[in-house]
């Protein structure tokens, strides 16, 4: 099914939840309500013409100029071989959004990453831990705005290389 | 043939114990580390824990060139090192409407089926090791050190290659190298049947792999598993073909697929011998670009300062360890303004819980080496 069908088999199903339809680009997304995301994703999954059984990607990119995080979802579907992105536009404090664990299994892995490294929450995922990085650590690295914190367990993280100290 | 282990028979039960399973055992292959907790000889669980290869590489994307960021590709899987290479440029040449040169292609190609082969013999290889024969192991490697020669001769590195570039590839392939590579391949292709004598057909081998670990295609759905270990639970599916990119459409080659041969479909074993038959396809592969590798320049002219327009691209290629995902942003700027890799182990890696549940202790060192699970790949 070509990208445009999808969204309007979408905006039938659920009117006023999806939005922002981008057909023109290389992989043409939507945005989806940060509310919505498990019902919709649910029914592209059953759909027997959408049948979006294999949840490819889950990812989030900071947008600190529009201030907001946008979650990327890259849906595949290996029946018919067609895909879709779904957005969701979140907040940059405080950033939630239900997790798709249910619907993809996939997304437990997927959501931990992105909690642990954009600090985006997933209220009711399995087993919402930090996944990269140590338990203790400080902050969501792949934010924009992110500063490593100076040390780690009494071992600093920065140091500057010893080339410029010894050309000084 | 043996039966599959029924875990809970005779309904004797010892304490559960807790065990820490690597991150420097031997057979995680690479820094990882399993918390096992087990009633005897059988795991009630295997939660891995992953994260000590963790380099930030996303991160980095963020803050070199394009151009730059190629040699960090290399990095997130080490073994295969040439597919990230080649998944960063495309995306980055559909952001920027690079058209890659057509030897460039073919040079492309005949690299990363090099590399295809080389991983494969890796997998191979070390699956004996971890299971207790050694001589599969030192046979395989063998092998895969001449193509680290053959690597050295096209790009001048033996295992982070930084070959590929935006816009074809770094360095062209020359008529020297291509005799090496035929005659690479006469000497190869013989040495797969001789694997096949010595160990895929080994009775012992084959006990010891058959019925074990199944994972249904609804699971490898669910986890979104992909490349070989997809194709072993019997689904037909290469992205080389099925979503075709470079010059793999012009290219005769078959997908093995899972059959549950020896036992179960989408057995340890399946995804084993899936493994050696693409490793014998990747010959066919590379001796028709051997054939079809036209003239011309192999890389196309791109800006020094290379910026692409803003928009985003993914972009799945079929590397040694399955679909491998690149999800590039750009800004419009000198530097990426996020890249996103998503790799096979990732997602292999996430499975080893749920299908771990009642398995033999001993029988998880088979099932990560079936998964060819690579470390660095999971953590990046």
């Amino acid at each position: 099914m070509e990208a445009k069908e999808i969204y309007e088999t979408l905006e039938r199903q659920f009117p006023g939840k999806v939005s922002g339809f981008r057909g023109d680009v290389f992989d043409p997304y939507l945005y989806v309500d940060a509310q919505a995301i498990v019902e919709v994703g649910g029914y592209l999954r059953d759909r027997a013409e959408l049948k979006f059984e294999v949840l490819s990607d889950l990812t989030c990119v900071d947008l600190p100029k529009e201030n907001k995080l946008e979650a990327v979802y890259h849906l595949y579907s290996y029946t018919h071989r067609h895909q879709i992105v779904l957005k969701v536009a979140l907040p940059r404090e405080e950033p939630r959004v239900a997790t798709v664990e249910g619907v993809w299994k996939a997304a437990n892995w997927f959501e931990r990453e992105v909690f642990d490294l954009f600090g985006v929450v997933f209220p009711g995922h399995s087993d919402l831990r930090r996944i990269m990085l140590p338990e203790d650590w400080v902050g969501h690295p792949l934010r924009k705005d992110y500063v490593e914190q100076e040390e780690y367990d009494g071992i600093s993280t920065q140091r500057a290389p010893l080339v410029e100290k010894l050309l000084r | 043939m043996n039966e599959p282990i029924q875990p809970e028979s005779g309904g004797f039960h010892t304490e559960d114990m807790t065990i820490s399973m690597g991150p420097q055992h031997p057979s995680t292959h690479g820094v990882l580390r399993f918390i096992v907790k087990t009633d005897g000889e059988v795991m009630r669980e295997a939660i891995p824990d992953v994260g000590y290869l963790h380099r930030s590489i996303e991160k980095i994307g963020e803050k070199v060139t394009w151009h730059g960021y190629v040699p960090y590709t290399d990095r997130a899987d080490y073994l295969a090192a040439m597919f990230a290479n080649q998944g960063f440029c495309m995306a980055a040449e559909r952001l920027g409407g690079v058209e890659v040169t057509r030897r460039g292609e073919f040079c492309r190609v005949i690299a990363c089926e090099l590399n295809r082969i080389a991983s494969h013999l890796i997998s191979v290889g070390t699956f004996g090791q971890d299971i207790g024969a050694i001589t599969p192991f030192l046979h395989a490697l063998r092998e895969r050190e001449a193509i680290n020669d053959l690597m050295e001769l096209i790009c001048g590195a033996r295992l982070t290659y930084n070959y590929i570039r935006i816009g074809g590839v770094g360095y062209d392939i020359t008529r020297d190298t291509c005799d090496r590579i035929a005659v690479f391949l006469d000497h190869f292709e013989p040495i797969v049947d001789e694997y096949n004598r010595l160990i895929s057909y080994n009775k012992i081998f084959v006990e010891r792999l058959a019925h074990v670990a199944p994972i249904s295609l609804e699971d490898a759905f669910q986890y979104n598993i992909v490349g070989p270990n997809l194709r072993a639970c019997g689904l037909k599916w290469d992205i080389r073909r099925d979503i075709p990119y470079s010059v793999y459409p012009e290219l005769d080659f078959d997908i093995p697929v899972g059959t549950g041969e020896k036992g179960t479909l989408g057995d340890c074993y399946d995804r084993y011998i899936v493994r050696i038959r693409e490793m014998q396809e990747s010959c066919k592969i590379l001796r028709q670009c051997l054939k079809m590798l036209p003239e011309g320049p192999a890389i196309a002219k791109v800006p020094r300062k290379f910026k692409p327009p803003p928009g985003e691209a993914y972009v799945r290629i079929e590397s040694s360890r399955g679909d491998m995902g690149f999800f590039v942003v750009s800004d419009g700027s000198e530097y990426p303004y996020r890249v996103r890799i998503r790799t096979g182990s990732f997602t292999a890696m996430s499975l080893v819980d749920k299908i771990s549940r009642g398995l033999m202790v001993a029988d998880l060192i088979a099932l990560i080496a079936s998964l060819d699970v690579d470390a660095p790949e999971i953590d990046r």
